[in-house]
């Protein structure tokens, strides 16, 4: 996979980034919808098993765009949308977002940019998955016990970020490819020309 | 359906102020309060909240209606500090097998909750008073965002009441297609993947073509921006961004004075 | 010097073994009104990008050259402005007045010339509301005149309209047509591309034939070039003035009742409407935008829970399923009675390929795979999709997309087909084409609904309209 000659954001890569973080926030929305809140609630397993859906658009972002900042810019964006809908988590999510996306964003820095294999995108879904861990244990959960609780939690939570944004935003990158409007992205052109 | 309009009476004299001025007054407020685990400071915190909410121009109704999703939130918190709290002391209220509730559980759940509301209340009140074109230009003209990068954001936010109705109709053309999923959750997620997918398609497409025709109208053009609407940042925003640091750490010092404080980190 | 400036232009996308458009070449004078047109895939709206400087070398390969004013189309950007087919994918402001401002932000215009600037091209396009009006409040006829209006401000003296007027009914596509018509002047180069021939002709004085493999088939004033041209135009899907479809009505007298409307409405969206729908019928609902026929289309699809009345089935479309009514039969059930086929072809599509796209329907249905197959080959010949069958739905063009959509619909057989704005933006042929299924499936003792705008549709086809007002 070869990496765009530039660093330069695109108009096209700013706009679709943010569409993906914005889209990803309708689609929170709608997941807040199907599941009547109930997988907010339940504190364990059951939230922590699905935790990944959350981290997903700093993988998809920075697998489509390519550029620095791409995972911050999206997941940052994802998270202010829903907030603006209206989260259970409250607006500190402004931050935790943030937080979520830098540790995303740091794994694809320190390859410079210029590897977008699976690995590097389950590293990337992982961390993202251990600092929004670590984030709840000590902003939201404090006062709980670190066997019962703190520890299996963050274990969940990243491994829970390593399949669903890691494995499943790299697959859904590559099914966007499938369908042509990533034509005129790098993830596009690793399809052959048709 | 969604809508993300601010819902403020527009005139009142703190939804007037700067909007990057009332986003920093209420991440200071928040990230103040997070700072302790005890009740007292947040329960001040609420009050001062609740008492500035008409300077604001949102009525009460407004606000519990933008608040109750935190209602699960505060549940989850709840629930889990029942299961697992770390300090299980003072008189057991009720034990039934891992279920174990003692007052001093009680009594962190309590700080919790309170703190969740009153760290969350900001929030809402901020985005319930402002104009989302506002913010991006406050946050290019007085905290130096990248112009690029906020105008490109407030463009995409503009999809958001559209794509909500895009959901809509994919979910209803899935029925069309002879796809649900009835009460199989399994099928649920499938349906809510693939009707995600759709979404996503549409919405990439979309932003390619905005992006063309922001290009066309010269957004790459490299020129500087001028800008057809400011933003003052001037002395009543520094006023209200003090006011919130001072009136947090009022609270704090309330808690500290009472002995009640217990401090996040140790 | 000429306003435009082709040689041997070619263009082909990243990631494609075809070029989108080659070997043209093509003067323009200033002040000219050109009409561009050619079959779907000709390459019209790669032209025109490229004469807006909006094709980055990153994008795809380049050859000829291209010229605006003498320049390289990407360093005359400021001289060009273009309106495109969708409103809501090019309105970047929440309010109308800032939508206007923000391509003077972008050139730096200084602040203070903004606001006179934006509420002269407002005036020009006859916008008739105040600047702080929000965009989404818009229909989409005074959308695309907005657009128009931030392209004006610009001052361009070359503007490009592509297929600005393809998204709207037809009261909106004649205000902005004639708000085009209204704010050019003598000095504008405009180039058109524009499927429906004769709405666009008052605008233009020369028309430009683009042909498919490349170059330029017929170049002249537009009544020598339909004279000459017009049958091979209209053979190639070109919507060329002037020409009509021998209608298809019905041969016998509609035949059973398959499902009634009683005081069915969705407040605010429809008010209570009555009507039933036929077997061996065609009809046809009619009225302005925002009068609910798109509600109507999915109440009598089974997707939407009434707000008021109800829907009926009767035995003759669902057996002994009639006693309830359609949304609440299970989803296989429902695709086996009534086909519902949505404005955007996209929606609907669920899986990887055309061929998996058209066995899905029977497979939900629980048709055994011999069966599966042959529905899908036979649909496969039928809509001339055999070549695509590994293709990915999405990525197919407008008129391959829609006949996929009405043939997933088919491939349950359903005894009712309900189908929301089926001939939108469609090309001739691909129109030709519909006419002549619904026909087909009418006369074989279908009903067919069709929600439209298109006058000519209703005209080829429809036995019976049905007229809803805005409630």
């Amino acid at each position: 996979m070869k990496h765009t000659d530039s660093n330069r954001w695109r108009t096209i890569d700013i706009v679709v980034a943010a569409v993906l973080g914005v889209a990803f926030g309708v689609i929170f929305w709608a997941w807040g919808l199907l599941w009547n809140g109930p997988a907010e609630v339940i504190p364990l397993p059951g939230r922590a098993v699905i935790y990944g859906v959350w981290l997903v658009p700093a993988v998809l972002g920075a697998l489509v765009v390519r550029k620095p900042g791409a995972a911050f810019f999206t997941l940052t964006l994802a998270a202010l949308v829903s907030v603006a809908l209206g989260s259970a988590w409250g607006w500190t999510l402004v931050v935790q977002g943030p937080a979520e996306a830098a540790a995303a964003e740091l794994v694809f820095a320190a390859t410079g940019y210029r590897a977008f294999r699976m690995p590097v995108a389950l590293l990337a879904g992982t961390l993202a998955g251990v600092a929004a861990a670590l984030y709840d244990v000590f902003i939201w959960y404090p006062g709980t016990a670190w066997g019962s609780f703190r520890l299996p939690y963050i274990l969940i939570t990243a491994v829970s970020s390593l399949v669903v944004a890691g494995v499943g935003g790299w697959y859904l990158t590559r099914a966007l490819a499938g369908t042509g409007v990533l034509d005129r992205f790098p993830a596009g052109r690793d399809r052959p020309a048709v | 359906m969604i809508g993300v309009e601010p819902v403020a009476a527009p005139d009142a004299p703190l939804a007037r102020r700067n909007p990057v001025a009332k986003l920093a007054a209420a991440l200071v407020f928040s990230f103040i309060l997070v700072a302790t685990l005890d009740p007292v400071a947040p329960a001040i915190a609420l009050a001062i909240e609740l008492a500035l909410l008409p300077l604001f121009g949102v009525r009460y109704r407004v606000l519990a209606r933008r608040a109750l999703p935190l209602l699960a939130g505060g549940v989850g918190i709840v629930a889990t500090l029942v299961l697992f709290a770390a300090d299980r002391s003072g008189r057991v209220l009720l034990d039934v097998g891992p279920v174990l509730v003692t007052e001093g559980v009680l009594v962190t759940a309590l700080g919790l909750v309170l703190r969740m509301f009153a760290v969350a209340l900001p929030g809402v009140i901020v985005f319930a008073t402002t104009d989302p074109t506002d913010l991006a230009d406050a946050l290019i003209q007085n905290a130096k965002a990248p112009a690029r990068f906020a105008i490109g954001a407030l463009a995409a936010f503009r999809l958001v009441p559209l794509l909500g109705q895009e959901w809509q109709t994919i979910a209803l053309a899935r029925r069309a297609r002879g796809v649900d999923a009835g009460r199989n959750p399994v099928a649920r997620l499938r349906l809510f993947g693939s009707t995600a997918f759709a979404l996503l398609v549409g919405a990439i497409r979309r932003g390619t073509r905005l992006a063309v025709a922001m290009d066309a109208r010269g957004f790459d053009a490299g020129t500087p921006r001028t800008v057809a609407r400011r933003q003052h940042f001037g002395t009543a925003d520094w006023l209200l961004l003090v006011g919130a640091a001072v009136l947090a750490g009022g609270a704090l010092a309330v808690s500290i004075a009472l002995g009640t404080f217990r401090p996040l980190l140790g | 010097m000429n306003a435009v400036r082709l040689r041997g232009f070619g263009w082909r996308h990243a990631g494609r073994r075809r070029w989108a458009v080659r070997g043209v070449d093509l003067d323009v004078a200033a002040g000219e009104r050109v009409l561009l047109l050619g079959p779907s895939g000709a390459g019209k709206s790669t032209l025109l990008a490229a004469l807006a400087g909006l094709l980055p070398l990153d994008s795809g390969e380049r050859e000829g050259t291209v010229e605006i004013d003498g320049r390289d189309p990407r360093t005359a950007r400021e001289r060009v402005g273009v309106v495109f087919q969708d409103p809501q994918s090019q309105l970047v402001m929440a309010r109308c007045g800032d939508d206007v401002a923000f391509g003077l932000e972008n050139r730096g215009v200084p602040a203070e010339a903004i606001w006179p600037r934006v509420d002269a091209a407002l005036r020009r396009v006859g916008f008739p509301y105040h600047r702080d009006r929000p965009t989404a409040a818009l229909s989409g006829g005074e959308q695309q005149r907005l657009a128009l209006a931030g392209a004006l401000a610009l001052r361009p003296r070359l503007l490009l309209l592509d297929e600005p007027t393809a998204n709207l009914d037809p009261a909106g596509a004649h205000l902005v047509r004639q708000a085009v018509a209204d704010a050019l002047d003598d000095d504008t180069t405009l180039i058109l591309v524009e499927h429906r021939v004769a709405d666009a002709l008052p605008l233009v004085n020369r028309v430009v034939v683009l042909e498919p493999g490349g170059g330029i088939r017929v170049d002249g004033p537009p009544e020598a070039v339909f004279d000459r041209y017009g049958d091979a135009l209209d053979a190639d899907g070109v919507w060329v003035p002037g020409r009509s479809t021998p209608p298809r009505h019905a041969p016998s007298p509609a035949g059973e009742v398959l499902l009634t409307a009683d005081r069915l409405g969705l407040p605010p969206r429809l008010a209570a409407t009555d009507c039933a729908v036929r077997a061996g019928e065609a009809l046809a609902v009619l009225g302005p935008n925002g009068a609910g026929k798109s509600t109507l289309a999915l109440l009598l699809g089974g997707l939407l829970r009434p707000g008021t009345g109800r829907v009926c089935a009767t035995p003759a479309l669902a057996g002994p399923d009639a006693r309830t009514p359609p949304h609440r039969w299970r989803a296989p059930a429902l695709t086996r009675r009534i086909g519902s086929v949505f404005q955007d072809p996209e929606h609907q599509f669920v899986t990887g390929t055309v061929l998996d796209e058209l066995a899905l329907g029977p497979r939900r249905t629980g048709q055994p795979e011999p069966a599966v197959r042959a529905t899908v080959d036979s649909l496969l010949g039928r809509l001339r999709l055999i070549d695509l069958a590994g293709a990915n739905p999405y990525t197919l063009s407008g008129g391959e997309a829609r006949r996929l959509s009405v043939a997933t619909a088919l491939a349950t057989a359903p005894r009712l087909l309900v189908c929301d704005e089926p001939t939108f933006g469609q090309d001739r042929r691909t129109w030709r084409e519909l006419v002549d299924l619904f026909a087909d499936l009418r006369d074989d003792g279908h009903g067919v609904v069709t929600v439209t705008h298109d006058a000519d549709f209703v005209s080829a086809l429809a036995d019976r309209t049905v007229t809803l007002a805005r409630p």
